[in-house]
């Protein structure tokens, strides 16, 4: 398995991830960064639109579950507050949320299990706005620098962490997600999943209980959504209740599409292209919200299976090319 | 190892299936012909648990299974292939059969090796492939398919259930009249290799007889004839009702 | 939209809620009653989209927007000079607005989306979404419009010893004319039954011969002129803002959901429960009125997922 070409491109992009801190101005790092935690969050998106079939329009829910754990903490346990805690804290309550919430959407399907989860995540977030004691309501919680295994940060400035120790920290949880999400869509369980996607009731009579497998998928996919949500926090210094607003599931759904959600790794591409836009829009104008709508679109129209589909498509385009070529 | 005993099914005035007894035998292949609306999807469907009969009885290796759900009979053995081919257009040709293998062996929980490293299943997948002479297009997608590949798949996909009675309705519908019997050839030697019951439900006489043990012949909800293909096909009311000819 | 009411807003407020006078229930039930007559407009709107063309318009909340902001423009802009009777056929333009974008919507738009599934459908109405909220910026932009001359000019009522605005009696009679106009058209008109063939069966109806194109572009135009109207009831009593379609968006479709798709019965009974439930709730716990509504909504979901009145 280790052999194909592909790992020896990715293994090619991970040394050149390395050196990225050197290249990229501060700036751009954060941005990188951000896109990266919300590439960890579309791989576990994907895992149930593109692999499962099922479209969450609440999937924030997870993204705020993972993102509060950390500021929680924080606020009222400062003493626990490590990555090494801080993590598992994230998962965990991730895992909790999305079994609940998961158990009631997964029992119905399409636009009923959409409206379902969308309608979930709203309930959360009128939570966390109302209860602004403890949340922070619109306000929000600050998310302080976290200790990470051992090492203290305090006194120093956020940039700093982020491009130095934080960054490798980061890279190293993006390629272990990475590579269990590409084993877990190339396993007997991924092919399952995708199974149940292309047509649920064969799926049904080969012996897959569809109900239970799209709840195995929502709960990973969730988990998946809560580790980007907390590792976005040290990068945002601040969580909101927005983080479970129905919007906000929504550029997560976009963002996947953007990407391709056909591929695997065509979330990690919509993610990063999708913070850049937006970000880029955002500080260029005071009409982002009518760039991004315009890009989302033209994109959706003229790239049906994403930017990494297209990719796809052009690259086994020239494969027959030059094969062509080859045998002239 | 099927037993029918007196099954009826009434749709209001319509009496799909009318006290029906019938019985399959291990390894048989045995078929049900008819005219539209005599019954025959009834039955299967009532069969394979998709309908609960009014009265009568359904025993499976003596299981007594006229109420059991759909799922509790695909576990006891029984597989079912449908007019309407219901692939997975999204997975490989082997990943259709081979997943079907996973559910079968229980190993779709496993969720961190890839697939490919499961050499054993994936080899009985492809050994099955190749008796339905399709596994030279393992790697491609339903998409890539002609019709008559499809319904093999299909059938090849209820095949990997290792199932004990295979319930083919209407096989060979959809496929070009010209590569009828090849699709026939590959699903029965498939089918005659394992030694598996079969009870398929058919419209073409002539498919029928090249390849059953048996021929059942419903009309109106009952069984008008029974015997080997050749019986019933010089049987004079079978020959008026089901082909129009009056001698 | 509460500002006639002084709500409680602890605890406490709960013990004196029930201990007010019976006048409170009837003034909490008036505006509730007001609230869901809002929330009927939108929803129509929405459901009628759904229920004919299958798409979930996300975009439907810009398009409240929209109806609100052209109604107070037009209603600033027409002043204080002019018959009464100008000032509210001024809040028709709202409706016309809304329709005549909802039509370039669904020419540019909507015409891609009936074969595509529903990921497509939801994106598009979204990039849609954000465009129309950046259009009525760069049109309107940022400030708030307050046109509050057709509320001022009707006056209050007293109704059981309580001041009560004659304005919300006026929206709660346009909605009923609207419902009413709507029951009818669907009901009895060979237009409205068209509609409605072509709602419950796409395909049988392209069999039977009815234009499908330009009718879904009538139920597109028809359910968008609904949500501006609604847009356009509401400024003289809250000013337009933007944003202000966001909220109507997701109450509408907590109301459909509930209601369920396609049903004018579930219309009704949905926008009157998520109405009762602001108006008392926002009165006995305002903190609880938000998440309350999404726990109903949730709880009926669970137990009947195509709604109330649902298919």
């Amino acid at each position: 398995m280790f052999k194909k070409p592909r790992w020896i491109v990715y293994l090619l992009i991970l040394i050149g991830l390395l050196f990225i801190p050197r290249l990229l101005s501060i700036y751009h790092l954060m941005l990188f960064e951000y896109g990266l935690t919300f590439a960890i969050v579309g791989l576990g998106f994907n895992l149930l639109l593109g692999y499962t079939g099922l479209l969450s329009f609440g999937h924030g829910a997870y993204f705020a579950a993972g993102a509060y754990s950390v500021a929680m903490i924080g606020k009222y346990f400062p003493h626990a507050y490590s990555i090494e805690i801080l993590i598992p804290a994230a998962l965990f309550f991730s895992l909790v949320l999305s079994v609940i919430f998961g158990f009631v959407c997964v029992r119905h399907t399409k636009i009923f299990f959409s409206i379902l989860t969308l309608s979930l995540s709203m309930l959360l977030f009128a939570l966390l706005f109302k209860l602004y004691h403890i949340t922070g309501g619109s306000d929000g919680l600050r998310v302080p620098l976290p200790a990470l295994f051992g090492m203290s940060f305090k006194g120093i400035r956020r940039p700093e962490f982020l491009s130095g120790t934080y960054y490798y920290f980061l890279l190293g949880m993006f390629s272990v997600s990475f590579l269990v999400m590409k084993g877990i869509v190339s396993s007997p369980f991924g092919k399952a999943l995708q199974a149940i996607r292309d047509n649920e009731i064969r799926a049904e009579l080969i012996g897959i209980r569809v109900r239970r497998y799209r709840l195995y998928a929502f709960i990973i996919s969730g988990m998946f959504v809560g580790l980007g949500g907390a590792l976005w926090t040290f990068v945002n210094g601040h969580v909101t209740a927005d983080l479970s607003h129905w919007v906000f599931s929504g550029e997560i759904v976009y963002m996947t599409l953007l990407g391709g959600f056909g591929i695997l790794e065509g979330p990690i591409i919509g993610a990063i292209l999708f913070t850049y836009l937006k970000l880029y829009a955002m500080g260029n104008t005071q009409y982002w919200m009518f760039v991004i709508g315009a890009t989302l679109i033209v994109l959706v129209l003229l790239l049906p299976n994403g930017v990494a589909g297209a990719i796809a498509s052009l690259l086994a385009k020239i494969k027959r090319k030059t094969v062509k070529g080859t045998t002239c | 190892m099927l037993t029918i005993d007196n099954l009826k099914k009434h749709f209001g005035f319509v009496r799909a299936v009318d006290n029906i007894n019938l019985e399959i035998r291990e390894g048989e292949i045995v078929s049900i012909i008819g005219t539209n609306g005599a019954g025959k999807t009834t039955l299967v469907n009532l069969i394979s648990g998709y309908l609960k009969p009014d009265s009568g009885r359904i025993l499976f290796f003596d299981k007594d299974i006229t109420f059991a759900s759909p799922y509790v009979r695909i576990k006891l053995g029984m597989g079912r292939s449908f007019q309407l081919i219901q692939l997975f257009g999204n997975i490989t040709v082997l990943d259709n059969v081979r997943t079907a293998l996973f559910s079968k062996y229980g190993m779709i929980r496993r969720g961190l090796l890839p697939a490919d490293r499961y050499s054993s299943v994936t080899e009985e997948a492809i050994k099955i492939l190749d008796n339905f002479n399709i596994s030279d297009k393992k790697n491609l997608t339903p998409t890539g398919l002609s019709e008559g590949d499809l319904k093999i798949l299909d059938i090849a996909i209820a095949f990997a259930l290792k199932s004990k009675l295979l319930l083919l309705d209407e096989p060979t519908s959809g496929v070009a009249t010209s590569d009828k019997f090849k699709v026939m050839d590959s699903i029965v030697s498939a089918i005659k290799k394992e030694g598996i019951s079969t009870l398929i439900i058919e419209h073409d006489m002539d498919i029928v007889s090249g390849y059953s043990d048996r021929v059942i012949v419903m009309h109106e909800g009952k069984i008008m004839a029974e015997g080997k293909p050749d019986e019933v096909m010089e049987n004079k009311e079978v020959k008026a009702t089901v082909f129009g000819i009056v001698s | 939209m509460f500002s006639a009411l002084a709500p409680a807003r602890t605890w406490v407020g709960a013990r004196v809620f029930f201990e007010e006078e019976l006048e409170m229930w009837v003034v909490y039930t008036l505006n509730a009653l007001y609230f869901a007559a809002l929330l009927f407009l939108t929803s129509l709107g929405l459901n009628i989209i759904l229920g004919v063309m299958g798409i979930l318009n996300l975009a439907h909340g810009s398009l409240y927007a929209i109806g609100a902001f052209m109604a107070a423009w037009t209603i600033i802009a027409i002043g204080m000079n002019v018959p009464t009777f100008f000032l509210f056929i001024s809040l028709l333009s709202g409706f016309v607005l809304a329709g005549i974008v909802g039509f370039l919507m669904e020419k540019s738009l909507i015409r891609f989306m009936y074969k595509r599934t529903l990921e497509y459908q939801l994106l598009l109405t979204f990039g849609a979404l954000l465009l129309l909220e950046d259009i009525i910026k760069m049109i309107w932009g940022g400030q708030a419009y307050y046109a509050s001359a057709p509320f001022d000019l009707l006056g209050k009522v007293d109704i059981l010893g309580h001041i009560y605005p004659i304005y919300f009696l006026f929206v709660m009679f346009i909605t009923c004319l609207a419902g009413l106009f709507i029951w009818f058209f669907m009901g009895r008109t060979k237009l409205g039954i068209m509609l409605r063939a072509i709602s419950l069966d796409r395909e049988m109806a392209t069999g039977l011969g009815l234009d499908i194109g330009r009718l879904s572009t009538f139920a597109f135009v028809l359910g968008s002129g609904l949500a501006g109207l609604a847009g356009a009831l509401v400024v003289p009593t809250t000013p337009a803002l933007l944003g202000i379609g966001m909220e109507p968006l997701i109450l509408a479709f907590i109301v459909v959901v509930v209601g369920g798709l396609g049903s004018l019965k579930g219309a009704l009974v949905g926008s009157l429960l998520v109405g009762f439930t602001r108006s008392f709730g926002i009165a006995i716990f305002p903190e609880i009125e938000l998440p309350l509504l999404f726990l109903i909504a949730g709880i009926i979901l669970v137990v009947k997922p195509e709604g109330l009145f649902g298919r």
